[in-house]
């Protein structure tokens, strides 16, 4: 078993599904951000078989918990303080994401026209749909 | 400011004011010949429609406001690469209301986000044609006497029609409606539809052939089969017909059943129909410019 140390302050991002830690990564910009990352990838999990979980030293406060919520809303985050746990946070689904994923539309305008945010609504909470804004598709990974 | 982009952005009973105002417009042209006077109504046609935009044209020359525009991209500044953004900008320094039909989805509501002034969407792709929808409403409303308590057919591509899934979304508001989709297994209405209707608990079925059903239908919504829409010329062949409204089928249907098209028409109802007084669609037409002059007041906020 593979041992990753403490963090005295930051979070723990945790049942991240396996193989998806690397995007989160991308996604929540820490590559930009002046702060140590620990990516455990494929940890043994009693609920989910597999499991993918980051340790991240920087204050939560700067990050757009709703990229997150889109990507897994099922991850829970704990926040550490002085070495503790002293928040755990339960994500739902974002009503809206923008500039987080792209409309494959051809026919959509954001396919031409500048500078244009993409943004999605959530349209159905339960299927977890995502439309876009301006042409209403549904949004699937491709 | 407000803005046209979906038939739902209204409310039925908002919706109920502006028929009532084209209603009176209609009944009373005189009284709003000068309610736009010194108006200027900019069309912003990025891919041609004769109709829809004469009919723009035309409500606002009713009202006596003038029209400027263009009818095609290659006109515009588009052809130049300029942005919906910047256009509506510019457009916006020199009229006071604009009517914009573009062939990407969603390019009106990028225009009314950055416009000052009051943006109809006048098509955009195979997402939205609400004044058509309005205009269907308007013309229901005004022939059948109310909007609910009718079963419509709707007939034809079922699955691409964008004026058949408005008109859907729009009448569900309703008391009182059935629906039966008439279309070949091909051009079915796309899943979301039926399950919004099983969801709200309103009544429809599936047919493919429009005999079966014709005696039961209160209005007739006819629209195109195209045979490019078919994955075989056998069964484009062997379907075409089953979607070809004649007198035949006709005398099969309620003497009270109204016709409706959105137009234009092809072949899917036969020219020998339009004398029968069911056949709706030239009536839909002008009941199309009405609304259309009700909605520029009412953007306008303009009372007569």
């Amino acid at each position: 078993m593979l041992n990753v140390g403490k963090i005295e302050e930051g979070f723990v991002l945790d049942h991240i599904q396996a193989g998806k830690s690397m995007s989160i990564y991308e996604h929540l910009g820490l590559a930009e951000k002046d702060c140590t990352v620990a990516m455990i990838m494929n940890a043994r999990s009693q609920v989910m078989g597999k499991k993918d979980i980051l340790k991240v030293e920087c204050d939560i406060e700067t990050l757009d918990l709703d990229v997150l919520a889109f990507i897994d809303h099922n991850i829970t985050i704990n926040v550490i303080k002085n070495g503790e746990i002293v928040e755990k946070r339960v994500l739902s689904l974002p009503k809206e994401v923008k500039n987080v994923i792209r409309c494959h539309n051809p026919r959509c305008i954001t396919s031409i026209e500048q500078g244009l945010p993409h943004i999605f609504v959530l349209a159905d909470e339960e299927k977890e749909i995502y439309r876009c804004k301006y042409c209403e598709e549904k949004y699937s990974e491709k | 400011m407000r803005h046209l982009m979906s038939p739902m952005d209204f409310t039925p009973e908002e919706l109920d004011r502006l028929f009532d105002l084209a209603e009176n417009i209609k009944d009373f042209p005189a009284k709003y010949a000068h309610a736009c006077d010194g108006r200027i109504l900019a069309t912003c046609f990025y891919e041609p429609s004769t109709r829809t935009r004469l009919s723009f044209e035309a409500a606002m020359t009713r009202l006596g406001g003038r029209v400027i525009g263009f009818s095609d991209a290659a006109s515009s500044s588009a052809a130049k690469g300029e942005s919906v953004s910047d256009t509506i900008r510019v457009i916006s320094a020199y009229a006071d209301i604009c009517a914009m039909r573009h062939p990407k989805e969603g390019a009106p509501m990028v225009a009314a986000s950055r416009s000052g002034i009051p943006v109809i969407n006048a098509g955009d792709g195979g997402h939205q044609h609400p004044t058509q929808t309005l205009a269907d409403l308007m013309t229901i409303r005004s022939l059948h006497g109310k909007l609910g308590n009718f079963t419509i057919g709707l007939c034809g591509d079922l699955k691409f029609g964008r004026t058949v899934h408005s008109l859907i979304s729009a009448l569900v508001r309703y008391e009182g409606i059935r629906f039966i989709f008439i279309s070949p297994e091909e051009l079915r209405v796309p899943d979301y539809i039926t399950s919004m209707l099983t969801e709200k608990g309103i009544p429809y079925e599936e047919v493919i052939r429009l005999e079966n059903v014709m005696p039961q239908l209160d209005m007739l919504y006819m629209t195109r089969v195209q045979k490019e829409r078919f994955f075989n010329e056998e069964d484009y062949v062997r379907l075409k017909d089953f979607y070809i409204l004649d007198t035949t089928k006709l005398a099969l249907a309620r003497p009270d059943m109204l016709v409706l098209h959105p137009l234009p028409r092809v072949n899917e109802i036969s020219v020998e129909v339009d004398d029968d007084p069911r056949a709706a669609y030239f009536k839909q037409v002008e009941y199309g410019m009405y609304v259309r002059m009700a909605l520029i007041l009412t953007l306008l906020g303009i009372e007569v």
